[in-house]
């Protein structure tokens, strides 16, 4: 198989580096060589944060360059866009339809990009993309922790792995109580 | 079986499989969860020291005592611990000893990107690489046979991204160790660097580097990947699998041991090939070694960059420029115009921000330090002027205070960072008698690298109580006159005792004492700005809090935003309410 790279964006805080483990887990179920690559340290506070996860036959490289990203999961509006160029030709990017204004925007003088430009700027990344509506999804279902749940259940629509490898990740990871929970949530990404 | 090991998760099932009995680090990225995974396993004694160089120190004294060692420590921490580094070269041991090095190219997290291989020339050590995570388990297990059989410490080089990068890894069982307690092997010839003695450890070091070269002939890890002859490929570290990548075909000398070099290998790798490459990570560290040989390099660094860190792309676009490779990866050309950045911040409610308001409103030249604070370099606080190193700025601030300008400079340095290396500074503004004015931002625990415990916080990496150490008492220990507290989320208070503290012109210190925010169970109130009595005069954006926002609603007369609070980020710190002259600002009441 030729190695797929995903790539998984966010703001700190958002879940963006449990969902990548659990990425990461499902491609050892699924069998695959997988390796993963993530930055710590000054990213926790409230920085922008970059998950890369590799699947393949052998796996070399723990990240990719631009240009060469297959998925693009952004946790987040603006750093969709701010991560576009890994996406490679012919790449697909889910985007959580969530705005968190940087500093910059919220006290400072910048604007957020305003919807047709982030339409704008996906359609002419990807032939594919998708603005899901995650963190609403999570909502309903009652905290909006399981937003990272939901994204990978809508993500997994596109790869072809067995439920069954995600839900058994997803029980593993998660804490006892927030089972059913996570099971709900990636459901209702199937569904997105 | 098989499992998911980062870099550093990887190093820590190392030592325990390999029958580590001691570890010691002192926390900084990316090397932190080296120690915090050790911690997990009951046979080895585990201590967060309060810098590196005592943590080498002890790590080195366990060896001496006969048990096998590991210190960690991120690169500039091998500087704090250089000297340990050298004597202990100079020594060797009973017991192997392993030091992780784990550099930073990129500086992620770091004030540099130096090139720690050098470090192994310099003081005449092993050097071993690993590239991946199995390796980086593996190695720990083979530089402590290493350091056993050669007398040695052994350096064991991670980059953030071998630290941080996730891979299967083989697991294995813990090597039996006899855990008798033998008396100490007293031998003052060897292990007491006088003069006299130290000359004659110098010709022992010189012979092992010797040794350890003809070793490196056939160490396992040096290993040749026969390809394609026309490229031969020579790569160290995570380069050799962004190398691997992009020239599939090539073949490939693969150095896992850099230092010493493998002269007949390398020598015979070269002239079997047509052209020779070398992919390494900064400096040009086994290129210049090449070349030494009379190895014609055909591409080196004057093709694969000397700043930052590599990735697969990066290489394929140096090979490619380099007529390696024909082709490319083509990256969209996007049209997303200018993009808000979304650097770290200082979390709302963090009590660190009101002392940097406080100073910018002073207008005083802050020397600082390494940790969270760091982030008040740049806007919105932006009130630092110098930042060096983890201890700097209480020594920098006495400089410039004794070379005498108009304003007067002061030190701010957090909690754990002061317990590092920031003690020997305050002593000097004591002893010399500088007016300086230091800024203990004591927030009860080491929060940049993840909240660790350090001697102040009355608690071991192990989780034991301990004592607690005390800034004040030490200050006033060393002849301070002006020690005061404060709560810096009271402003007044704040505000009082860093005038005072300066109205004195004598050394001074401020304990500004809070506990960070991630200490708290619940955050303590919450906040909201009452728009009718907000005039949009913007002094609570000034202090530049994630949480105090510009609202929709605009202030009739100025026509400026007034201001909102963000309730998700809010942490109650009041610090907004205090600067508000309006009194627009209240807690919500529960």
């Amino acid at each position: 198989m030729e190695t797929m790279n995903f790539a998984l964006v966010g703001v700190g805080g958002q879940g963006v580096l449990l969902a990548s483990d659990i990425l990461a887990e499902v491609g050892v179920q699924a069998g695959f060589d997988v390796k993963k690559s993530e930055v710590h340290g000054m990213a926790q506070r409230g920085g922008s944060v970059l998950s890369q996860v590799r699947w393949g036959d052998k796996v070399y490289a723990p990240l990719v360059g631009k240009g060469e990203v297959d998925f693009l999961v952004s946790f987040e509006l603006l750093e969709g866009l701010r991560w576009l160029e890994l996406l490679k030709k012919g790449g697909i990017a889910i985007v959580n339809d969530q705005r968190l204004p940087p500093l910059a925007v919220s006290s400072g003088g910048m604007e957020y990009p305003s919807q047709e430009r982030i339409d704008k700027a996906l359609s002419q990344a990807s032939k594919e993309y998708h603005i899901v509506p995650a963190l609403a999804k999570a909502q309903e279902l009652g905290t909006e922790r399981a937003t990272n749940v939901v994204l990978l259940g809508a993500l997994s629509n596109h790869l072809d792995v067995a439920e069954e490898h995600w839900l058994k990740v997803v029980e593993e990871r998660v804490p006892k109580k927030y089972v059913e929970l996570n099971r709900k949530a990636f459901a209702a990404g199937r569904e997105l | 079986m098989k499992v998911l090991l980062s870099g550093n998760e990887a190093v820590a099932r190392g030592a325990y499989e390999s029958g580590v009995a001691f570890a010691s680090a002192y926390p900084g990225t990316p090397s932190t969860e080296i120690l915090e995974n050790i911690v997990q396993y009951d046979e080895i004694y585990a201590e967060w020291s309060p810098n590196e160089k005592v943590a080498l120190d002890a790590a080195i004294g366990a060896a001496y005592a006969g048990k096998r060692a590991l210190a960690a420590m991120k690169h500039v921490g091998l500087n704090v611990a250089a000297e340990a580094l050298f004597y202990s070269s100079h020594t060797g041991f009973d017991g192997g000893l392993v030091i992780v090095s784990a550099d930073d190219p990129g500086m992620h997290s770091s004030q540099n990107e130096q090139d720690n291989r050098h470090y192994a020339k310099f003081a005449k050590v092993p050097m071993l690489e690993p590239t991946d995570s199995q390796e980086a388990k593996d190695f720990v297990g083979l530089g402590l046979e290493i350091s056993e059989k050669f007398d040695t410490p052994v350096l064991l080089r991670l980059s953030t991204r071998i630290c941080h990068s996730s891979a299967l890894v083989e697991l294995g069982e813990r090597k039996a160790i006899e855990d008798d307690r033998k008396p100490f092997a007293r031998n003052p010839a060897k292990y007491s660097m006088i003069p006299g003695f130290a000359r004659r450890r110098h010709p022992v070091m010189e012979q092992r580097l010797k040794d350890l070269a003809e070793y490196a002939e056939t160490f396992p890890c040096n290993n040749v990947e026969w390809g394609d002859r026309s490229l031969g490929v020579v790569a160290n570290g995570v380069s050799y699998q962004y190398a691997r990548e992009v020239f599939p075909d090539a073949s490939f000398l693969r150095l896992g041991m850099s230092w010493p070099l493998p002269g007949e290998l390398i020598g015979d790798f070269a002239s079997k090939v047509d052209k020779v490459v070398v992919v390494e990570e900064l400096d040009p560290f086994l290129e210049e070694h090449l070349k030494m040989m009379g190895i014609e390099v055909a591409a080196g660094k004057d093709f694969f960059p000397i700043l930052d860190e590599f990735n697969p792309g990066i290489v394929r676009d140096a090979a490619h420029e380099a007529g390696l490779v024909d082709e490319t990866v083509e990256v969209q050309k996007i049209d997303v115009g200018e993009l808000p950045p979304r650097p770290p911040v200082l979390c709302a409610g963090c009590p660190h921000r009101p002392v940097y308001y406080m100073l910018k409103k002073y207008g005083l030249v802050v020397d600082s330090d390494i940790g969270c604070y760091a982030l008040a370099v740049l806007p919105p606080i932006a009130t630092t002027d110098t930042l060096g190193c983890m201890g700097a700025s209480i020594g920098v601030a006495h400089g410039i205070n004794k070379a005498g300008v108009e304003e007067r400079a002061v030190a701010t340095i957090g909690d754990s960072t002061l317990w590092h290396a920031g003690m020997p500074g305050l002593l000097n503004v004591v002893y010399n008698k500088s007016n300086t004015v230091t800024i203990i931002l004591d927030n009860l625990t080491t929060a940049m690298t993840g909240h660790q415990p350090h001697p102040s916080t009355g608690r071991t990496l192990k989780g034991e109580e301990t004592v607690k150490g005390d800034f004040e008492a030490l200050a006033q220990a060393m002849g301070y006159q002006e020690v005061r507290t404060v709560d810096p989320l009271n402003l007044k208070d704040l505000e009082e005792a860093l005038k005072a503290s300066l109205d004195s012109n004598e050394p001074a210190v401020v304990v500004t004492r809070s506990p960070c925010i991630f200490l708290y169970d619940e955050r303590p109130a919450l906040h909201y700005v009452d728009l009718e009595r907000c005039n949009a005069c913007g002094r609570c954006f000034e202090i530049g809090c994630p949480a105090v926002i510009r609202s929709d609603e605009i202030h009739a007369k100025s026509g400026k935003a007034k201001a909102e609070i963000n309730s998700i980020l809010c942490f109650g710190c009041a610090v907004c309410e205090q600067v508000c002259a309006r009194n627009a600002i209240h807690m919500v009441e529960e």
